[in-house]
């Protein structure tokens, strides 16, 4: 689930638990957890970029074309983006398996 | 030359404060510790000390504020008792994990109801398992001497934990004593700069107490207590260096005329005092009593401890705590389990005694002794008994 870096012995672990390198939340694949997943309709999208900004996970990138895909290994299904879209073009789909 | 003067024990401990250049003092004034933070403002106000005093609005806030100065590096004191050290019990779990050095002196003092504002030791036993590095003072003169070995073992960069001095509510707190204050000179020989192992700093940015999944909280808190169990090397090699520098001896567990004794008396802080009275008349009427001292409580010294009870069959460890529904007292508790299927172990049996103020008199210890040596004889009804309670 989390950063498996972090899973370490207690001689190991670091001093006081802390996180000692800045900037590491790109280690910790929140994707793991995930119930559903985010479809954009391409029909419906105006590329507005809502999902992009409202996405807590900032999962979103933007392609040549300018739609916005969510990067499966982060996107913790919360639904945020499917909620904010104005165009309603987002579905969330139920993981399988 | 250091000097010995007349001074209340809580004024002197806010010089010891001094002496040891805290920099950071967040602190909530509560009876018995109110003249150790009044004293220490007046020090910062007039210019004596050069730290910074938080008036904070509670002792939530005062220990958060600890932690957060400990975090940015900076030499923090603070003090509480009772009722206000409970009200820091929520964070106060939070800098010993986070291995964030600190000195509190706490003024032990009874837990209300009844509300009651004198001494015994209820109020730390209720935070006995902190992670905190424990100590308890018997006279004002420890009292001082242990808040600057406090800093220097805290600041240890392989202790790096935060440490309680526990002194006796009003009989040490509000007593005035004849007390060496150490000099300046020697206490910055003893005591060099903080230098933490890790600070927040900007410029190296760190996270400092994130969340501890289920995968990684049992490894933080099993690192915390190896710590804690190292700490011990140096809190010996502290008061070492202490004995070096000021010429006061300190150990873990201290005896007291503990030779070929029959029956040892087992207790912790300012009734040490009086139980040391108590063995001197027995000792004269001929009776095989001694004492032991517990000056460390955490980490416990199980391998001092043993050594001093040596070859003594009989112990009584005297509780100022009572805890309802619990086998014994936690002292008691603690030696029970420490001989626990050891072979030749002594019978230890257990007292509470001293509660919410009430003094603890010779008398007292010499009955606690006669009560040991016929329960030793003759199995007790119970696992422990309150001394000097009214039936009727
Ligand atoms: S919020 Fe909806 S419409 Fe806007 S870019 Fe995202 S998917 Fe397209
Ligand atoms: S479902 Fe949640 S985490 Fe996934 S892309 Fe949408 S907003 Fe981001």
């Amino acid at each position: 689930m989390a950063n498996s870096d972090a899973i370490v012995g207690w001689k190991t672990i670091t001093f006081g638990c802390h996180i000692l390198e800045p900037g590491n939340s790109a280690n910790f694949r929140t994707g793991d957890w995930r119930s559903q997943r985010p479809v954009t309709d391409k029909e419906k999208c105006i590329r507005c970029g809502m999902c992009w900004i409202f996405c807590p996970d900032m999962t979103y990138k933007q392609d040549e074309e300018g739609y916005f895909e969510a990067d499966m290994e982060y996107c913790k299904g919360c639904g945020i983006c499917a909620h904010e879209c104005p165009k309603d073009a987002i579905t969330m789909v139920p993981e399988e398996g | 030359m250091s000097k010995r003067v007349g001074i209340e024990v809580s004024i002197a401990i806010s010089e010891a404060v001094g002496l040891a250049r805290a920099e950071v003092i967040p602190a909530y004034p509560i009876t018995p510790q109110t003249h150790i933070v009044e004293h220490l403002s007046e020090m910062v106000a007039n210019g004596q000390l050069d730290a910074e005093f938080v008036p904070v609005e509670s002792e939530h806030a005062a220990m958060s504020c600890c932690c957060g100065a400990a975090a940015a590096g900076a030499r923090v004191f603070t003090s509480s008792s009772s009722q206000g050290l409970s009200l820091m019990s929520e964070i106060l779990y939070i800098p010993s994990t986070m291995r964030l050095p600190m000195v509190m002196v706490v003024a032990n003092r009874a837990m209300s109801a009844p509300i009651s504002i004198w001494n015994d030791h209820q109020d730390i036993m209720v935070q006995r398992d902190i992670g905190w590095i424990q100590t308890f003072a018997e006279n004002g003169q420890e009292a001082v001497d242990l808040t600057i070995h406090a800093f220097k073992v805290a600041e240890n960069r392989n202790v790096s934990l935060p440490m309680i001095v526990n002194i006796d509510g009003f009989t040490l707190s509000h007593v005035i004593e004849p007390i060496e204050l150490p000099d300046q000179e020697d206490v910055d020989k003893y005591l060099p700069p903080f230098k933490p192992r890790y600070k927040l700093d900007p410029r190296r940015p760190i996270t400092m107490g994130p969340v501890g999944i289920p995968e990684v909280y049992t490894e933080a808190k099993v690192a915390h207590a190896m710590a804690m169990k190292n700490s011990r090397r140096y809190i010996l090699k502290a008061w070492k260096e202490f004995e070096e520098v000021f010429g006061r001896k300190y150990e873990p567990v201290e005896t007291y005329r503990t030779e070929d004794a029959e029956v040892l008396l087992v207790g912790m802080g300012s009734i040490c005092e009086t139980a040391m009275t108590a063995v001197d008349e027995m000792r004269d009427q001929g009776q095989k009593v001694g004492l032991l001292k517990i000056r460390l409580w955490r980490p416990f010294p199980a391998q001092e401890f043993r050594k001093a009870v040596g070859k003594t069959k009989i112990l009584a460890a005297i509780d100022r705590c009572l805890p309802p529904g619990a086998v014994c007292g936690p002292v008691g508790a603690e030696l029970r389990s420490m001989f626990y299927k050891i072979p030749g172990a002594p019978k230890i049996f257990s007292f509470v005694a001293g509660l919410g103020g009430r003094d603890v008199t010779v008398s007292r210890f010499e009955e606690i002794v006669d009560k040991a040596r016929a329960y030793a004889k003759k199995r007790p009804r119970e696992l422990y008994e309150v001394i000097g309670v009214r039936e009727k």
